[in-house]
């Protein structure tokens, strides 16, 4: 029981449960949000405890500092903050979801505890693993033409936000 | 080593936070009083004994303590009583990655005066600055007032954008440096270079005064030296991020009352203000570490002190007296830059909201990657 | 070191949450967060399997943490067009009830 393992179980259920904050929580949209910014950084920490340092730094950064920030920034402006709409009809399809859907994790989770490639200790890393520098290096040899598309696709998105979201100015 | 680490962040906490932030808030009414040609506050006394305006903080702190607070009807409570929180913590955590000296060997212990030396120091700051949006923006939401509101739509805008500015800004630092490190940033100012240099390889060998001059006029090799327009950009930038003045719109006294901290009283309120402060010391830090050298002395580099002062006194006192010069040197250049913050305050107008906005994206996004592709010519040219 | 296993099952987990978070909210807003909690399920299997196979004969090998900064990217522009979308949407018909977008419905 290393400090390591520790703080992943730590992260890792603080996760699960702002995940369900953020689902099950049908009065406050905000809250929502709030709750999806800690599953962010807790997922952040996560990658942190598996050597992948840029990677959490990213997530952090863009995730939990810009994506969030965003849709917060819709609910405020909109004032879209409490409405959950009566089930209905819908409740007996919902609750059918839910089962189905547990039934299907569990079944997977079965399947993950008996694997023996994931019971075994991962090996120690490399030195530099995970490091600006590795995936810098990595990024713009291997993958160039990724951050190329990635660049375009972008582009695509800030055009396609700016004109959607434009008053129709006569 | 556990042990270690907890001393030096209290050692930080105790300086920085407990000793500088105080002094700020009178910094803040001395310097306004100063500039302003008035006397300022230097009403507090203790049994009589007014210190030049020096008790104010402790009467501040006993007034806020003592405040009623207040949590407005129709506000959501949990999220009021959260921002300030939120808003404090990413700014008392990113001392984490200072450096306040640099690494010092005693016999075979090496001292390392870092409370953590991440290897993305400079990433790990702006990573937690992303965070500390959520402060403004819940307080502004969670108060149930048109005021604070609109003070949290602007700040949210306005901090994401220079969020982007502030990491562009610094990447002609790391090309120069090659580091994220705050630690290897500040080590790698710890040398000056030659000014005429460029001039050796025309003369022949002793050029008599000409020779003297090239070898002797040198200029430390700061971050501010390789790179002026990113310090310009950079400090306007990470003003900006931190809603000083003349950024201040979110919290604009004169339009909308107190924008996103108006419903706060009592202690609330001076946590939020204490953030603010705390805040000016991590800008002062940060700005000293990565352009104006950090821990190191302008001309004299670690090894010419400790050598100079062992030859008189023996290896160990000199470098517990050079590990002494170098924090005093440090502390002076964020007493620096805080002067100059407050300077800046008390003397700019505040921007309008869309001039901040233009600044940011027409002026300084477009400025901040011409400065990188000047910076990686010039780099390419000097060692290619 | 870290259960390898509980990584991945923490991975399946959050999916599944968000999963069932498309499927039963009725607010286009959570089902957007919904997506991204997907979203970042995934990057942790991607980071976590990196972690197990993290070398080729002593080289790193970080495919699966490019591939994870690429879907960062692409999840940043989604939010930005579904917001844009949601937007128009609200303008249009003054509510994100997404049961009410049924113009199309036959």
């Amino acid at each position: 029981m290393t400090v390591e393992t520790i703080l992943f179980y730590v992260f890792g259920i603080l996760a699960v449960v702002s995940a369900l904050g953020m689902v099950l929580n049908t009065r406050n949209t905000v809250a929502s949000a709030m709750s999806l910014v800690v599953t962010m950084v807790s997922l952040g920490a996560i990658y942190l405890l598996l050597e992948a340092y840029l990677v959490a730094v990213i997530q952090i950064m863009v995730y939990g500092g810009a994506i969030v920030v965003l849709f917060l920034f819709v609910v405020m402006l909109l004032n879209l903050s409490t409405d959950e709409f009566p089930p209905g009809r819908q409740r007996l399809i919902k609750f059918a979801f839910v089962i189905a859907g547990v039934v299907i994790l569990a079944q997977v989770l079965i399947a993950l505890e008996r694997d023996p490639l994931l019971a075994a200790q991962p090996a120690a890393v490399p030195n530099g693993f995970g490091g600006y520098r590795q995936v810098a290096a990595s990024l713009y040899t291997d993958y160039v033409l990724l951050v190329e598309m990635a660049s375009l696709l972008l582009l695509a998105a800030i055009v396609g936000a700016l004109i959607l979201a434009k008053r129709k100015i006569d | 080593m556990p042990v270690e680490a907890i001393v030096k962040v209290l050692f930080m906490f105790a300086v920085m936070v407990i000793g500088l932030a105080p002094i700020i808030t009178w910094v803040e009414r001395k310097q306004s009083a100063v500039m302003q040609d008035r006397i300022g506050a230097n009403r507090a006394d203790l049994a009589g004994i007014t210190l030049i305006g020096l008790l104010h903080p402790a009467a501040d702190v006993i007034k806020l303590i003592t405040k009623e607070d207040v949590v407005p009807a129709g506000a959501n409570r949990v999220m009021h009583m959260l921002s300030p929180v939120i808003a404090a913590v990413p700014a008392l955590i990113a001392f984490a990655v200072i450096p306040f000296g640099g690494v010092y060997q005693f016999g075979d212990t090496t001292l390392n005066l870092v409370g953590a030396d991440i290897d993305w120091g400079l990433l790990y700051i702006f990573a937690i600055g992303s965070i500390a949006t959520y402060g403004t923006v819940i307080a502004g939401w969670s108060s149930n007032n048109n005021w604070s509101m609109l003070g949290g739509l602007r700040a949210s805008a306005q901090m994401i954008s220079y969020e982007v500015t502030m990491g562009l800004t610094v990447v002609g630092i790391f090309m120069v440096f090659q580091t994220l490190r705050l630690s290897d940033m500040a080590l790698a100012q710890d040398s000056s270079f030659r000014l005429l240099g460029f001039l050796a390889p025309y003369l022949g060998n002793d050029g008599g005064v000409i020779g003297w001059l090239i070898e002797h006029v040198r200029i430390p090799g700061w971050g501010l030296v390789y790179q002026p327009l990113g310090f310009l950009m950079f400090l306007t930038a990470i003003m900006a991020e931190n809603k000083r003045p003349p950024f201040d719109i979110p919290e604009g006294e004169s339009e909308i009352i107190a924008g996103y901290f108006l419903e706060y009283s009592g202690m609330r309120f001076g946590l939020f203000y204490m953030s603010e402060f705390i805040e000016i010391i991590v800008i002062a830090a940060l700005t000293a570490t990565i352009f104006l050298g950090g821990w190191a002395v302008p001309w004299f580099s670690t090894d010419d002190i400790i050598g100079g002062i062992s030859s008189l006194f023996g290896l160990g006192f000199a470098t517990g007296l050079c590990i002494l010069i170098h924090f005093l040197t440090f502390m002076l250049k964020v007493v620096f830059m805080i002067w100059l913050q407050m300077l800046l305050r008390w003397s700019l107008p505040r921007f309008r909201y869309d001039q901040v906005m233009s600044l940011c994206w027409k002026i300084l996004l477009p400025l901040s990657i011409a400065n990188i592709f000047v910076t990686g010519l010039v780099l390419l040219w000097v060692k290619g | 070191m870290l259960p390898m296993d509980h990584v991945i099952a923490l991975s399946a987990i959050l999916f599944t949450i968000g999963v069932l978070g498309v499927a039963t909210r009725r607010n286009l807003i959570v089902m957007l967060m919904s997506i991204e909690l997907m979203l970042n399920a995934v990057n942790l299997a991607f980071v976590g399997f990196n972690r197990i196979w993290s070398q080729v004969e002593g080289m790193p090998v970080i495919d699966g943490q490019i591939f994870v900064l690429m879907v960062i990217a692409v999840a940043a522009a989604e939010v930005a067009v579904g917001l844009g979308i949601l937007l128009s949407l609200f303008r249009n018909r003054d509510s994100v009830n997404v049961e009410e977008v049924n113009l199309l419905k036959w």
